[in-house]
């Protein structure tokens, strides 16, 4: 019999491999592992058993945190086809995007030296519509190269997944930011 | 072997007999102590009726100490010997506390504060074990008979060292400590369960000297946390110390000597519990020089007083609130826990932030230990009607010292619990054979800002030329959200296996020592307690295994069988010898001889779990 250990993440919730998830199935899928493999479920059980408890509920939750969040689903689903979306030798961006990064990073140094928190919220707020776009994007492009499989290099989602990844990026900077500010009042 | 019982997977061998399991509220203020009888959650009382246990330490002439009421009595008497508030201490140095305000002689020692007292130097995780030493008593007196173990609350917001001392303090208290478990997940375990809540909840628990705020997502018997932030120094304890420094100020009087520090602070206290309800508090006292204090301290000065102490637990708050993505349209409901949130003004103000009004319906006191019995009760292995899952998370990053002084993070806060990351480590100079690792613990970015948790120099690595050995050091944390590093070379086929233990806990020897010291007799020698821990640890394998082949032996060979019970059968002979290490080797046998088996055990039950209505979307 073959270890959980060793399937990848859709594998494990019993998911098919795509972008555009049932984030409901996954969740509930993720707490029936949990309810049987966390730790709580072994406290009074034998070491091996506290061991295998322990790989698999952390497994379950590497897993979860993987596809629960869109950048990192995107860039998992490119890992299993062999691609690495970011790659020290794979950094080029679109022109257009990069002109938008300054903006986003302009307005975030800003609004951090002028102290406005609203104007930070702001900006997480498009960022957070950025990603939106980006995501559906990355649906359809994703899921239809998943489709295609041999026929097909990810071009174009490995660009867009490296976008979300760097809004990803952006947002937490904002968070960062604001968190800062809010302990200086 | 006694006739097999057949039960539920991880459940007990013998359904029928309730195994007695505690939880227990080990507080800066009070600590108390609850159980599970007749599937309800009480707290248990002491001989006059009382549930709370003041979390005050007295230690007397000729060795005698007394936990309580009692040392309560003494505190302002014999202050240097009487030990209030010692969970501030727990992991903690002195550079992390200020001493000026207080009466005690303090020393340190491995990283952690000591307090002289006329029984010795003694540790804040001795005088916590005195504690929980009487709540144990208490408990085995109320339920008549031999604990399983016991859960034991923490602030979400401890550090991996106060947790450590924590469950260090459990220990020398001889108690098996099943789980720590974050007060805020405790307090939403006895909420959510009294009320069949469904939604996100706000955990907002105010103590005696912590602040927690948590948020969690309950959904049928699972509880997740999203999002926990605190301050591990905050608490009703700073309320009572604003009003001493307001009493100082307006009576005009000089820095005080200890014992009129602890008759202050108390006169304080009370004040602050008198305003919960009334408009002012009369606050009168005689000083040890004759000087006579009588003062009036309003509602409305109070809480000018402490407005800014207030205003201090939003930021936290608001910072859960961000990590977990939410705005307070999401919040289903907010639960006030801890004695501080009694204070109109905190409801207030929690009032105000959340738009609307915070959950008061149980014992803001009671609700944490209550909580904790509930989830002994599961861990104990008694079968409940309820399922539940408490999927806890880390409060603080991890990171390691890098370059300059600077963190890299490793484990991220708010990662759900247990968590393992590894991380690859090369040489940076031709023929190096160690390296120096350095974790810390916290949000800053320079590691000095961050806590210390340990140092640790990893030996033997083979000589290379620079860059060319690979080092994988891997961190877990545990569902107790205590952190063990382990680190392997890779590079090589001689795999050098560490394990290394943080610094700061306390080593098998300390703990003999201590226990040498206080018990004062031969008994308690190292090889006698090595002795019955490796007979307990025998036993509770047998009986896990005996459940595990009662329930799910179909899933192997007869002969794998056979071979696991010729274990045991070796095992239940070896265990009655005087010899520890032969029952710790029969122990390890019997546990790879059940690797196979319970690998099939835990992929069977998986597949059950994902089985039904999803077997459609498996297309593996």
């Amino acid at each position: 019999m073959s270890s959980n250990l060793h399937l990848n993440y859709f594998e494990l919730f019993g998911l098919s491999p795509k972008f555009n998830l049932e984030l409901a199935k996954l969740e509930s899928n993720f707490r029936k592992i949990q309810s049987e493999s966390h730790p709580d479920r072994f406290v009074t059980a034998s070491p091996t058993e506290k061991l295998q408890s322990m790989q698999l509920a952390t497994l379950a939750n590497e897993a979860y945190q993987t596809l629960k969040n869109p950048a990192n689903r995107a860039k998992y689903l490119l890992a299993l086809q062999g691609i690495e979306a970011i790659a020290e030798t794979n950094t080029a961006m679109p022109l257009d995007f990069l002109m938008q990064q300054m903006e986003w990073r302009e307005a975030l140094e800003d609004a951090t030296s002028a102290k406005d928190i609203s104007a930070l919220e702001n900006l997480l707020r498009e960022m957070q519509q950025e990603a939106k776009l980006l995501q559906t994007e990355l649906g359809l492009l994703l899921d239809q190269d998943l489709l295609l499989n041999k026929n097909t290099d990810y071009t174009s989602a490995t660009d867009a997944t490296r976008k979300l990844i760097f809004i990803d990026k952006v947002y937490a900077d904002i968070n960062k930011a604001i968190e800062q500010l809010e302990a200086t009042l | 072997m006694a006739l097999l019982q057949i039960s539920e997977p991880g459940m007990s061998a013998a359904p029928h007999q309730h195994k007695l399991a505690i939880g227990i509220d080990l507080g800066t203020t009070n600590s108390l102590v609850a159980t599970v009888r007749s599937g309800l959650s009480h707290a248990l009382n002491d001989e006059h009726g009382h549930a709370l246990l003041p979390s005050v330490v007295h230690y007397l002439e000729h060795g005698a100490v007394e936990v309580g009421f009692n040392a309560q009595k003494q505190q302002n008497i014999d202050p240097h010997n009487t030990i209030v508030s010692v969970k501030r201490f727990m992991g903690r140095g002195l550079k992390d506390i200020d001493v000026s305000q207080l009466p005690y002689r303090f020393t340190e020692a491995g990283g952690m504060v000591q307090i002289e007292t006329r029984a010795g130097i003694k540790s804040p995780v001795e005088i916590s074990s005195e504690i929980l030493k009487t709540l144990k008593t208490r408990a085995e007196l109320a339920l008549g008979g031999e604990l399983v173990g016991a859960v034991i609350t923490v602030p979400a917001y401890f550090d991996d060292a106060q947790r450590q001392a924590t469950k260090d303090a459990a220990r020398l208290a001889g108690i098996n400590v099943l789980r720590l478990l974050n007060e805020p997940t405790a307090a939403a375990v006895a909420y959510g369960l009294d009320n069949a809540s469904q939604g996100v909840y706000v955990i907002y628990d105010l103590g005696g000297g912590t602040f927690d705020v948590s948020i969690l997502k309950l959904s049928k018997g699972v509880f997740e946390v999203l999002a926990t932030n605190g301050d591990s120094a905050l608490g009703g304890d700073d309320f009572d110390h604003r009003i001493f420094c307001w009493i100082l100020e307006t009576a005009k009087l000089s820095p005080r000597k200890a014992h009129d520090t602890r008759l202050l602070l108390s006169k304080a206290r009370e004040a602050k519990e008198w305003l919960t309800e009334h408009s002012e508090a009369n606050i009168s006292c005689l000083l040890s020089d004759g000087e006579f204090v009588n003062l009036i301290l309003s509602s409305d000065k109070f809480i000018a007083l402490t407005a800014n102490l207030v205003q201090k637990t939003l930021s936290p708050t608001r910072k859960a609130m961000r990590d977990a993505g939410l705005t307070i349209e999401d919040i289903n409901g907010v639960v006030m826990v801890g004695g501080a949130t009694r204070m109109p003004q905190v409801r207030k103000t929690i009032e105000e932030y959340f738009k609307q009004t915070p959950l008061t319906n149980l014992d803001p006191d009671k609700v944490v230990a209550l909580g904790a019995a509930i989830q002994a009760n599961v861990l104990a292995g008694n079968k409940s009607d309820e399922d539940l899952l408490l999927l806890d998370v880390i409060p603080l990053s991890l990171g390691l010292e890098t370059y300059g002084g600077l963190t890299e993070k490793v484990i991220h806060r708010n990662s759900t619990l247990p968590v393992a990351r590894a991380q690859e480590f090369t040489t940076y100079k031709d023929g190096q054979t160690a390296m120096s690792i350095h974790v810390v613990q916290g949000e800053r970015e320079l590691v000095s800002d961050c806590r210390s948790l340990a140092r640790f120099e990893l030996r033997g690595i083979p000589s290379m030329v620079a860059g060319a050995a690979r080092i994988r050091v891997t961190f877990t944390v545990d569902a107790d959200g205590l952190l063990s590093v382990s680190a392997r070379e890779t590079s090589t086929n001689v795999e050098a296996h560490i394990a290394v233990k943080p610094s700061y806990g306390l080593s098998e020897d300390e703990i003999t020592n201590i226990l040498k010291a206080s018990f004062n007799c031969a008994e308690a020698d190292k090889k006698a307690r090595m002795l019955a821990e490796a007979r307990v640890a025998a036993g509770a394998i047998l009986e896990a295994v005996t459940v595990a082949l009662a329930t799910d032996s179909a899933l192997i060979s007869v002969a794998e069988k056979q071979a696991i019970e010729a274990e045991m059968q070796r095992l239940d002979l070896i265990k009655e010898s005087q010899d520890d290490d032969a029952i710790h080797k029969g122990i390890e046998a019997l546990n790879h001889a059940t690797e196979a088996f319970a690998a099939a055990r835990m992929n069977a039950s998986v597949s059950r779990a994902l089985a039904g209505k999803n077997l459609e979307d498996i297309k593996l």
